[in-house]
């Protein structure tokens, strides 16, 4: 697709783009036999384009395994692309040496979603938010207690806290804990994993609450990857709906909630149970589980479980289609 | 247990007070404790314990004493005054501390709360299956009725148990992944619950079974899936086969301890359908077990919720969802994201959950909750009647304010 192509086509084109992900493959190799030879890909990523515009958050929704870590992984390239283009702040991401990365890494963190596993149980916590603050130099060494001291209030974690190991704290503040390792290094961009899917409701509002604040006082770009949409409605500006490797609508919040197109989107968005026990509303039950990556259908992935399955969507993949300002969908409905 | 109320008391101050930091008072972490007072923790465990221990390795205990009856026949299970303790060596966890709920006959049940209040351990005490001889039931009755004999299964030796469960009373785990045997097919595992418990049935007989409740859970392959071993089957399936082998014996009551929580949300829209049908097709009842709120909503017909080991209200779907009473499920339902909630932030419930080992004397929620008043600074509140259905334990509903004291 040429330049100007794809600038028609993506809705929120602007310079204020902060990240850029053009036609993103990610294959991960399968071998197998007597030689080890490569018998085929899993592609958990395939074809992906998206922009992120600066200061807000992008959610990606969908099941276990439809790519969305994948997605996040590659961006802040934690694995190498198989094709495509990443692009942070007009930089190439995939294209830079060693040093340049090195030096680029600050500015984009991530935030995972075990906060179990995610931290060493032998450093003590001011030493896991302060790390790599000292091993890069950010602030002069007389200053450093502060600035952790800083980041840990910001965080709502006491001073006190520093000493104290990982063990010693809940789910809920160990996940501040890793907002606050995060945050220290001053990112532009955070891609959050899953950050609140391990921790119990009354937490989880206040890790949302949390991430929105720190967005506003430090204008921070997130990647919100979550399979529980109603966070994902809460907290994003845009919405990304991922099947099997591939967006299959990308819109804003509003518009994906409200006027969700794509089948899969439907039926994702009435399995989820609703907080009243008198509306048993009418649910699209999807047959089956999601096919599997390293052989998806021919056509439209989703034809196998899709209700509104014709001809052409089994032989036929369809192409992101733009339905309405801003609203983009891959289906052969529209 | 009076005997043993000193007890737990003495060691209120274990573990409190304030330590230093940068010549500031702050909070001493909860988890120190000096050899000193670990030995003297551990042995007094002992001490009770054994004793425990030693009442319920009995041989040859009587039917008399743990056959009861029921308060209201319409129950197929009977909670009343529960507790269930954890003596760990850094003090007693009261896990369960006074827990009382029914489950009717032919009805769903809701346990909703969070993690660590004490809704696992529940479903497990019911089940005999809690970690001994750390964790023991000290106190209260959990009736079932079995349908020939109404069993007081706080007091039934482990023998007479090992009938009842999987038969009468099934449980179907969180985790299908680690609760299937990943070196057996999926089969014989289901072949062996309906052997152990059916000795007369003949191997073709249980076959035949397995495969019609292979093909009663909607797996439509059922000889494929018989042969398959648990890991060449998706999450949703493995939830399926655990089902399949909940069902196999047709219990009376289905304890479902958190069964979408590791699904995606279409699989848990499939799995929650099909327990429903299920239930109604062998006319069983389910205590459910999850702390997300939606699921309750869709599923149960009454709902219990609990916080930090204690039933804080209960009532019918109706009653908690459109009524909310107590200040914790007020702010559970306001602190989840929802499809018609339009607001900037969410409503986050302040604080933590008091720690277990050492909770306070007055109501558990007290700290957290932005209604307290003089009334709280009492002994934990009892339960106050609403309607006929609706309890709810807190002092905002003490005899002016609507309820009437049970």
């Amino acid at each position: 697709m040429t330049e100007a192509g794809l600038a028609a086509r993506m809705p929120f084109e602007s310079r204020d783009d902060i990240i850029q992900v053009r036609d993103l493959k990610k294959y991960y190799p399968i071998s197998g036999g007597l030689l080890s030879r490569v018998k085929g890909y899993v592609k958990a990523v395939d074809d992906v384009s998206f922009n992120i515009r600066k200061g807000s958050t992008m959610g990606l929704v969908g099941e276990s395994g439809c790519g969305k870590t994948t997605i996040g992984k590659t961006i802040l390239r934690l694995t190498d692309k198989t094709e495509g283009s990443v692009k942070f702040d007009g930089i190439e991401i995939h294209d830079l040496n060693k040093q340049d990365l090195r030096a680029l890494r600050p500015r984009i963190q991530i935030i995972f979603q075990d906060p179990y596993s995610s931290l060493s149980p032998r450093m003590p916590v001011g030493e896991i938010i302060g790390e790599a603050v000292r091993e890069r130099k950010l602030v002069p060494p007389e200053e450093f207690d502060d600035y952790i001291t800083k980041i840990m209030e910001d965080c709502g974690l006491q001073e006190y806290h520093k000493d104290r190991y990982p063990h010693e704290f809940s789910g809920g503040q160990r996940q501040r804990i890793c907002i606050a390792r995060a945050l220290a290094l001053n990112p532009d961009f955070i891609v959050c994993d899953e950050p609140v899917s391990a921790l119990d409701v009354s937490i989880q509002a206040q890790i949302i609450n949390l991430l929105k604040d720190l967005q506003e006082k430090y204008n921070l770009t997130y990647l919100f990857i979550s399979h529980d949409l109603s966070v994902v409605e809460h907290i994003s500006d845009t919405v990304g709906v991922m099947y099997l490797g591939n967006l299959v609508e990308y819109s804003k919040k509003e518009t994906v909630f409200s006027n969700p197109l794509h089948p899969y989107t439907k039926a994702l968005f009435s399995a989820i149970p609703v907080q009243d026990p008198d509306a048993k509303g009418e649910r699209i039950i999807l047959e089956g589980s999601i096919p599997s990556p390293s052989n998806p259908p021919s056509g439209c992935k989703f034809h196998t479980r899709c209700s509104y399955c014709m001809d052409v969507c089994r032989e036929i993949m369809p192409e992101m289609k733009m339905v309405e300002e801003g609203h983009e969908v891959a289906c052969h409905l529209y | 247990m009076d005997k043993n109320k000193g007890f737990f008391d003495r060691f209120k101050s274990i573990g409190r007070g304030l330590g230093k930091y940068n010549g500031k008072n702050i909070p001493k972490s909860v988890n120190y404790l000096s050899a000193k007072e670990l030995r003297i923790i551990s042995k007094e465990n002992r001490k009770i314990t054994e004793e425990l221990e030693l009442k319920r390795n009995r041989v040859g205990v009587s039917e008399s004493e743990y056959r009861t009856t029921m308060k209201n026949p319409d129950n197929i299970l009977e909670i009343e005054n529960l507790h269930t303790y954890f003596f760990t060596d850094i003090g007693v966890v009261k896990a369960v501390d006074g827990v009382s709920f029914n489950v009717p006959k032919g009805k769903t049940v809701g346990v909703v709360g969070e993690s660590g209040c004490g809704k696992s351990v529940t479903s497990l005490s019911i089940m005999h299956l809690v970690q001994r001889p750390q964790g023991q039931i000290v106190e209260g009755e959990i009736r079932f009725d079995s349908g020939d004999m109404i069993y007081d299964i706080a007091k039934t030796p482990t023998d007479r148990m090992q009938k009842l469960r999987g038969n009468q009373i099934s449980m179907i785990f969180q985790e299908p992944m680690t609760s299937l045997n990943p070196v057996f097919k999926v089969g014989m595992q289901i072949d062996e619950v309906i052997e152990l418990h059916n000795s007369h049935m003949t191997k073709d007989q249980v076959r035949q079974r397995t495969l019609e409740m292979i093909e009663m859970v909607g797996i439509a392959d059922s000889g494929g899936v018989y042969e398959m071993y648990p890991h060449e089957l998706s999450g949703g399936m493995r939830q399926r086969a655990m089902i399949a082998m909940a069902l196999a014996c047709s219990p009376k009551l289905i304890i479902a301890d958190e069964p979408t929580t590791a699904l995606d949300v279409t699989i848990q829209a499939q799995i929650m359908d099909l327990l429903r049908t299920l239930k109604d097709q062998i006319n069983s009842s389910i205590m459910l077990i999850t702390h997300d709120l939606g699921v309750i909503a869709e599923m149960a017909d009454y709902v219990v919720v609990m916080y930090a080991g204690r039933v804080v209200e209960q009532g019918s779907a109706r009653d908690i969802f459109y009524n909310p009473l107590h200040p914790y499920t007020v702010g559970l339902m306001a602190s989840k994201p929802g499809k018609d909630k339009k607001v900037e932030r969410l409503y986050s419930i302040p604080g933590s959950v008091p720690n277990p080992i050492d909770m306070p004397n007055y109501c558990y929620f007290k700290d957290r909750c932005d209604r307290a008043f003089e009334a709280c600074e009492g002994e934990y509140p009892p339960t106050f009647s609403i309607s006929e259905t609706h309890r709810v334990a807190c002092y905002h509903y003490a005899n002016g304010g609507g309820g009437i004291r049970d």
